[in-house]
């Protein structure tokens, strides 16, 4: 047995993030690359995969309207337009989309734009093999209300992947990469059959190490999804609302 | 990155949701109910070794809106010691940051479901009258419930009634002893988010108006409560929720109406359920303690003061009070004129 199976918690993701919305009309343009940087990390799939799907753009052009939406985010500082109070930054983003698709198509002088996002790795052909593997039918998501919860839920796709990663660093960090591993098989992996008994199995633990890892695991990766959430939103009373969102609090 | 399937992020959701207790004395047993603001669950005070609900809401901060309510919530109840309020243990911080609080675990039934087994209707007016009893004494307290239903009524195993969720509760201002004391507008706005897929809290609404904002329930909020008039509520405001369960106890409805298979009741019952639900406050009883008060009166076959009897009715509550008495004298006179037919055949 070692020692990352039972610790209750003594090692805690350090949180420190801030709001995207106040680092973007920060005077510190790195502050404000940053802030577009994180954004972007977020949005990026859900943007794109909203473009193949509610624009039925073929992927080179999802790819270059995606990137130019976020190059034009940074241009014409929408993120500064952006009223908490009004609207969620989700929603926001979304019709600041579909406006910037609509004007392209105006303009019909649409350039390949690329480059524009720092640091932030495009991986379209991923993004394609996941709309792929959701298994959604565009032709059932046409109202605007099946819309808005194609992009919500691609959004906590998208806000999750973010989490977990940032998980399996934080446990290879503190040396509990079993605890991910473990993380992984149970909670992203797993099925109906899985169970304890079968993972302590697995391992050679206790069924109580396993129990214990697990909580560890889930209240860190609580913990850092929330404080990624706490990153996109603009107000408290956004980042509550947008929490029961993401973790499916108003629907139970 | 890895593609996280939707059952993934099922799984995620799941396991993110169960409260983090390291360093406090309980262990989780299980989920009990979600509400607004955020899950009950049944929980172990291991110290103590007993079952004691946890509410927890469902995002961690100890300074935001829903967290100063659920403190707000912990220490109205702590400050309300009686039999028929659910007693507060413990407040708190967990370790994932939420506030929580503990409670007395109660094993019960939720009063719509328990009122289907009880036939007697002087059982069922009981148990309002015990309901009433502890509204009266948080109202003694200066403490509006503002959302009295029958989901927030429990009946324990030995027929106790335990008036529950007192998240919407309102702390009126001291030093007014009639009962009906003005609000304190601060202490009112807050906002119940509105619930979907509880069964018990389904039809709870919260609006924002003009006002103030509108929390409570369609059938048992009192007019001025669903207008949002948050200056005017006070003690009769909850005084009407009480009309609408008295009427719902008798009735399974908690409005009146003369529909077609409506349950008929009683002419006095019924003037009580009518001066509670009255739609101008004036109208309606001034305190609890005084509709409580009539429901006992009609319990012990006496005229309600909430209505006004005919001879005929006045003659027939008489009878139906001195029922063994008078059937008595009319044997023994019976007997008498039997006896006295005889002697003169």
């Amino acid at each position: 047995m070692r020692q990352e199976d039972f610790q209750p918690g003594g090692d805690r993701f350090p949180l420190t993030r801030r709001s995207v919305i106040e680092a973007a009309r920060s005077i510190d343009a790195e502050e404000r690359e940053r802030a577009l940087e994180a954004l972007c990390a977020a949005y990026w799939k859900p943007v794109y995969k909203y473009v193949r799907w509610r624009w039925h753009r073929p992927p080179d052009v999802a790819q270059d309207l995606t990137q130019g939406f976020f190059a034009e985010l940074l241009e014409r500082e929408l993120l500064d337009k952006f009223d908490s109070n009004k609207s969620r930054l989700r929603t926001y983003l979304r019709v600041c989309v579909d406006s910037f698709i609509v004007n392209e198509d105006k303009a019909e002088g649409r350039q390949k734009r690329g480059g524009s996002i720092p640091h932030v790795a495009l991986d379209f052909a991923a993004a394609e093999e996941e709309l792929g593997a959701t298994g959604i039918d565009p032709a059932r998501i046409a109202s605007p209300e099946s819309l808005e919860e194609f992009f919500e839920k691609e959004w906590v796709r998208s806000l999750f992947t973010l989490a977990v990663e940032d998980l399996r660093e934080w446990c290879e960090q503190r040396e509990r990469s079993r605890t991910f591993r473990l993380f992984e098989a149970y909670d992203l992996e797993g099925n109906e059959k899985s169970s304890y008994e079968q993972l302590s199995k697995d391992y050679g633990i206790s069924v109580t190490d396993v129990t214990n890892a697990l909580s560890w695991a889930r209240r860190e990766f609580r913990k850092i999804a929330l404080d990624r959430l706490r990153e996109l939103c603009g107000s408290e009373e956004e980042f509550h609302r947008e929490a029961r969102a993401a973790f499916g609090w108003n629907a139970k | 990155m890895k593609f996280l399937s939707n059952n993934a992020l099922e799984r995620l959701r799941e396991g993110a949701e169960a409260p983090d207790l390291a360093g406090t004395r309980y262990r989780l047993l299980e989920r009990i109910a979600r509400g607004g603001m955020g899950v009950v669950y049944a929980a172990e005070d291991e110290n103590l070794q007993r079952r004691v609900a946890l509410k927890v809401l469902d995002v961690p901060g100890t300074d935001g809106d829903l967290a100063n309510r659920l403190v707000r919530e912990a220490r109205v109840l702590a400050a309300l010691e009686h039999p028929g309020i659910v007693p507060v243990h413990d407040v708190g911080t967990l370790a994932d940051g939420r506030v929580f609080y503990t409670m007395k675990f109660v094993e019960g039934r939720r009063l719509d479901k328990y009122i289907e087994s009880v036939t007697s209707i002087p059982d069922r007016l009981r148990i309002f009258v015990r309901i009433c009893d502890a509204v009266a004494f948080a109202h003694a307290r200066g403490v509006l419930h503002r959302d009295l239903k029958p989901a927030n009524i429990m009946v324990g195993p030995f027929g106790e009634v335990l008036v529950m969720d007192w998240g919407l509760a309102k702390i009126l201002h001291s030093g007014d002893s009639n009962g009906a004391r003005a609000a304190d507008r601060d202490a009112t706005i807050f906002e119940k988010p509105k619930q979907r897929g509880i069964p018990s809290d389904s039809t709870e609404v919260s609006v924002v108006t003009g006002h103030g904002t509108i929390l409570g329930t369609p059938g048992y909020m009192s007019p001025e409560q669903a207008r949002g008039d948050v200056e005017l509520l006070d003690a009769r405001s909850d005084i009407f929720s009480l009309g609408a369960l008295l009427r719902f106890i008798l009735t399974g409805n908690p409005e009146s109406g003369s529909t077609p298979g409506a349950v008929r009741i009683d002419k006095s019952l019924s003037a009580i359920g009518a001066k509670a639900t009255a739609a101008s406050p004036p109208q309606r009883y001034p305190n609890v303690q005084e509709m409580a008060l009539d429901i006992s009166r009609y319990l012990d076959g006496l005229a309600v003061g909430a209505h006004q009897e005919t001879l005929l009715e006045k003659a027939g509550r008489f009878y139906r009070r001195y029922r063994f008495f008078i059937l008595l004298i009319a044997a023994y006179l019976a007997m008498r004129v039997l006896i006295l037919l005889f002697l003169h055949r």
